[in-house]
C-alpha cells in the first residue's frame, strides 16, 4: 500500500498521470477560493478570490532567486573547505 | 499541598545513573519506562509551587506549575519516549545518561521557580547537549562540539550577568514576567534594565535568534543521528518557553521573529547538508513562536505555544527521516543522495507526513498550530508580519516539503545500496507520525491544554482554501523553477563567521606579534639578567650538591611516574571529558537537590 503510493510519486510511468492530477488540483483549489464563503475578511487581499495562488507562487519565485542571488552574487556560499 | 510532587526532570537526571550498569533488553526496558513514567507524573501534576527554599538569602523555588510549564512538559516527555524508541539500537551507554540528563535539565527549566534553579539546569543542558555532538567522533564533529559549548558559555555567561544585576535591581530572583517589560508590571517609562536585557540575551541565544543562530546550525547536523533527535526538540522550545513567561508583549520580539522566520528559509535554498536544511527550518519555525510571544496577546502565546508542541513533534519526524538516511546511507549531501524511494518507501512516507505537518497542509499537526500565530497578528493589525510569516510557510513548503524529499529520495537515483532503517527507528518515527495526525484531525485535546481558553477554529473555509493555494501554488514554482533549486557543492557562510575567523586571527595575533614580544622580553633577559643568574646558581650548586639533591631525585622520580600515569589519563578521547563533566552536572544537580530538601 505505502509502497504503491510512494512509487506513485518516484516512478517515471506516472509521470503524466501525475502532471495532469497536479494541474487538476491547482485549478480546483483556485476555483474553490471563488466559491468559498468569507466571513471576516480585514484585508484588502483577503477579499480577492485567488490571491493566496498569486502569493504563493511569487513567494516561492522571490525566495528562490533572492536567495540564490544572496548566495552567489552576495558571497553567502563558499567552497566546502573554505573554513579549513 | 497534600499530593505527591515528582519532579520528571529529577526522574531523568537520576534515572541515568544505572543506564551504565545495564545491559540488552533490561536495558532496552529501562530507557523506555523512565520516560513513560515522567509522562504518568507529569500527567498527575497539580498546579502549585513546590520546593521553596531560602539560599545565600535568596528565594528559591524549586517548581513552579501552571499550565504553561505543564503543556511544555507534556510534550517534551512525549519527545523524549520518542527520541529513547529512536536510540535504541544505541549500545553506547555515554549517548543515553547525556539524553537522558539533556531531557530532565530542560524540564527542569520548564518548572523552575526563580532564576538560580533556572540557571543551574540551563548550563546542564548545553553540556549534555554537547555531549551529543562530541560523541559523533571525527574532527568535524569535536570542533563543531566546542564551538556549540563556547557560544552556549557565552550566553550563560550573559544570562547570569543578567540574573545578578536584574537581582540586585528587584531584590527577587523569583522567575515570572519581567519588571519594567509590557506586563511586568514594574515601571513602564524606565522600560527594561540593563539585567533585563542581559537575560533576553541569553535566552535569545539559546532560541537561534540571528545573529545569534549560527551555533545551532553549525552543531546539529555534526551531532550524531540520535542525538540530533533530542537536539531539535529541546533547547530552543525551553528558550521560548522562558522567552513567553519572562517577555511576553515584548516589542522587539516580533520584529526579530520576523525576520528569523523569513532568514531561516532564505539560507534553506542555499544549504546542501540535508540536516543542516532541516536546522535552517527550525529557526524559520522558532521565529513564528518567537514573534507570537511578542505580539503577546493571549491568542498568540496559545499560538506560540501550541507551535512550539506541534513543531518539536515535526521536526522530530523530519530529524529522524533525514537521520535514517544517513544511518542507511552514510551520506548527508543532498548532491550525493537520490533514488532512494525504492529502497526505503516507509522512511519516504513517514518523512512526508512530517513535512506535511510543517508546511501546515490541512489535517496534519502545523495547519492548527502555526495559523494560530498568523491569526494574532492579523487580529493585532500587523499586516506586514502576517504576510512575512504567510511567506515564510511558503519557504517552508518550498524546502522540507519538496526541496529536501526530492534531492533526498527521488531525484538522479545514485543507485545507493540502502534498506529501510533498524525497525525501532520506523516505530518512533510512526509514533512522531500518528501524533502530528491526531493535532491536525483533533486539536480539541491540544487546544485544551493551552494557558488560555481558546476561541480559535481552524477548519473555516476560507483558512483551508487559503492554505492550499499557498502551497500548491508554491509547488508549481518548484515544478517550474527546479533546476534553479539544484543542490550546490558549497557552505553557506553565517555569523558562525565572526568567531572562526575571529578565533584564527586571535591565533594568528598569539603567534606571531605576541610571540615576537615574548622572544624580545627573552632576549633582553638573556643579556642583562643571566650573567646574574650564573653567578647566583654557582652559588646555589654548592648547597644543592650537599642536601638538596637526595630530596629532589626522589621527588623527580614519583612525578616521573605519575606523569606517566597523567599522561595515558591525557590521551583519552574528548567524549571521557564531556562525560566526566556530565557527571559532575548530575553530581551538581544531586548536591542541589538534596540541600534543596
Amino acid at each position: 500500500m505505502i509502497r504503491h503510493i510512494v512509487d506513485f510519486f518516484g516512478d517515471e510511468a506516472h509521470a503524466r498521470l501525475r502532471r495532469r492530477l497536479f494541474y487538476l488540483v491547482l485549478v480546483l483549489v483556485v476555483a474553490a477560493d471563488f466559491v468559498v464563503p468569507r466571513e471576516h475578511a480585514e484585508y484588502l487581499w483577503e477579499r480577492l478570490p485567488g490571491w493566496s495562488a498569486a502569493y504563493g507562487f511569487g513567494s516561492c519565485v522571490l525566495l528562490i532567486f533572492v536567495s540564490k542571488f544572496l548566495g552567489h552574487q552576495g558571497g553567502l556560499m563558499r567552497r566546502e573547505d573554505y573554513y579549513d | 499541598m497534600t499530593d505527591v510532587f515528582v519532579h520528571p526532570g529529577l526522574l531523568f537526571i537520576l534515572g541515568a545513573l544505572p543506564i551504565p550498569f545495564l545491559k540488552g533488553a533490561i536495558r532496552n526496558a529501562y530507557l523506555l519506562l523512565i520516560p513513560v513514567l515522567a509522562i504518568l507524573a507529569v500527567l498527575t501534576l497539580q498546579p502549585g509551587t513546590y520546593g521553596a527554599a531560602s539560599f545565600a538569602g535568596q528565594d528559591i523555588l524549586f517548581a513552579k506549575v501552571d499550565k504553561l510549564s505543564i503543556v511544555f512538559a507534556t510534550v517534551f516527555t512525549l519527545m523524549a519516549l520518542i527520541g529513547m524508541v529512536y536510540a535504541l539500537h544505541v549500545t553506547a551507554a555515554g549517548q543515553h545518561v547525556a539524553a537522558f540528563v539533556y531531557v530532565g535539565s530542560a524540564l527542569g527549566v520548564v518548572f523552575a521557580g526563580d532564576y538560580l534553579t533556572l540557571y543551574l539546569f540551563w548550563e546542564a543542558m548545553a553540556f549534555a547537549s554537547a555531549y551529543l555532538v562530541f560523541a559523533q567522533g571525527g574532527e568535524q564533529a569535536i570542533r563543531a562540539g566546542f564551538r556549540y559549548l563556547m557560544v552556549h558559555i557565552t550566553g550563560g555567561l550573559a544570562l547570569f550577568g543578567g540574573i545578578v544585576l536584574h537581582g540586585l535591581a528587584t531584590g527577587s530572583l523569583l522567575f515570572g514576567p519581567i519588571e519594567g517589560g509590557p506586563i511586568g508590571g514594574g515601571p513602564i517609562e524606565g522600560g527594561m534594565s540593563l539585567g533585563a536585557y542581559l537575560i533576553m540575551a541569553g535566552f535569545l541565544l539559546n532560541a537561534a535568534v540571528p545573529p545569534l543562530n549560527a551555533w545551532l546550525t553549525d552543531a546539529y547536523p555534526e551531532a550524531t543521528v540520535t542525538g540530533a533527535v533530542f537536539m531539535s526538540a529541546f533547547t530552543t522550545k525551553t528558550a521560548v518557553y522562558v522567552l513567553a513567561r519572562a517577555f511576553p508583549g515584548t516589542e522587539l520580539l516580533v520584529v526579530l521573529g520576523t525576520v528569523m522566520a523569513l532568514y531561516g528559509v532564505v539560507y534553506a535554498v542555499l544549504e546542501n547538508d540535508c540536516r543542516r536544511l532541516l536546522a535552517y527550518h527550525i529557526v524559520s519555525q522558532v521565529g513564528y513562536m518567537v514573534a507570537g510571544v511578542g505580539i503577546g496577546t493571549e491568542l498568540a502565546v496559545n499560538g506560540a505555544t501550541s507551535h512550539a508542541f506541534a513543531h518539536i513533534l515535526y521536526k522530530a519526524l523530519l530529524f529522524m527521516g533525514a537521520g535514517a538516511v544517513i544511518y542507511v546511507t552514510g551520506r548527508r549531501k543532498l548532491t550525493e543522495l537520490g533514488g532512494l524511494y525504492k529502497t526505503m518507501p516507509w522512511t519516504v512516507a513517514l518523512y512526508m507526513v512530517g513535512a506535511l505537518a510543517i508546511s501546515a497542509f490541512p489535517f496534519f499537526s502545523g495547519f492548527v498550530t502555526k495559523s494560530m500565530v498568523v491569526a494574532a497578528a492579523g487580529q493585532d493589525h500587523r499586516a506586514i508580519v502576517m504576510l512575512a510569516l504567510t511567506m515564510a510557510s511558503s519557504g517552508t513548503f518550498l524546502h522540507t516539503g519538496l526541496k529536501l524529499p526530492y534531492y533526498m529520495f527521488f531525484g538522479t537515483d545514485r543507485k545507493l545500496p540502502a534498506r529501510e532503517p533498524p525497525r525501532n527507528m520506523l516505530v518512533a518515527m510512526a509514533m512522531a507520525a500518528v501524533l502530528c495526525i491526531a493535532i491536525g484531525v483533533f486539536p480539541g485535546p491540544l487546544y485544551a491544554l493551552l494557558p488560555y481558553p481558546v476561541a480559535f477554529e481552524p477548519y473555516t473555509g476560507q483558512h483551508v482554501t487559503e492554505s492550499l493555494g499557498i502551497l500548491m501554488f508554491t509547488a508549481l514554482g518548484f515544478v517550474l523553477f527546479l533546476k534553479a533549486l539544484d543542490p550546490e557543492n558549497t557552505i553557506s557562510l553565517d555569523t558562525d563567521w565572526f568567531y572562526r575567523k575571529g578565533a584564527r586571527a586571535f591565533m594568528w595575533l598569539a603567534e606571531r606579534p605576541l610571540a615576537r614580544y615574548e622572544q624580545a622580553v627573552s632576549s633582553v633577559s638573556e643579556a642583562v639578567v643571566l650573567p646574574f643568574l650564573h653567578g647566583a646558581a654557582r652559588l646555589g650548586l654548592r648547597f644543592d650538591l650537599g642536601g638538596v639533591d637526595a630530596v629532589v631525585n626522589g621527588v623527580a622520580r614519583s612525578v616521573l611516574r605519575g606523569g606517566g600515569a597523567l599522561r595515558r589519563l591525557q590521551t583519552g578521547v574528548v567524549t571521557h571529558y564531556a562525560l566526566a563533566m556530565i557527571a559532575g552536572v548530575v553530581a551538581a544537580v544531586v548536591v542541589f537537590a538534596v540541600a534543596w530538601r
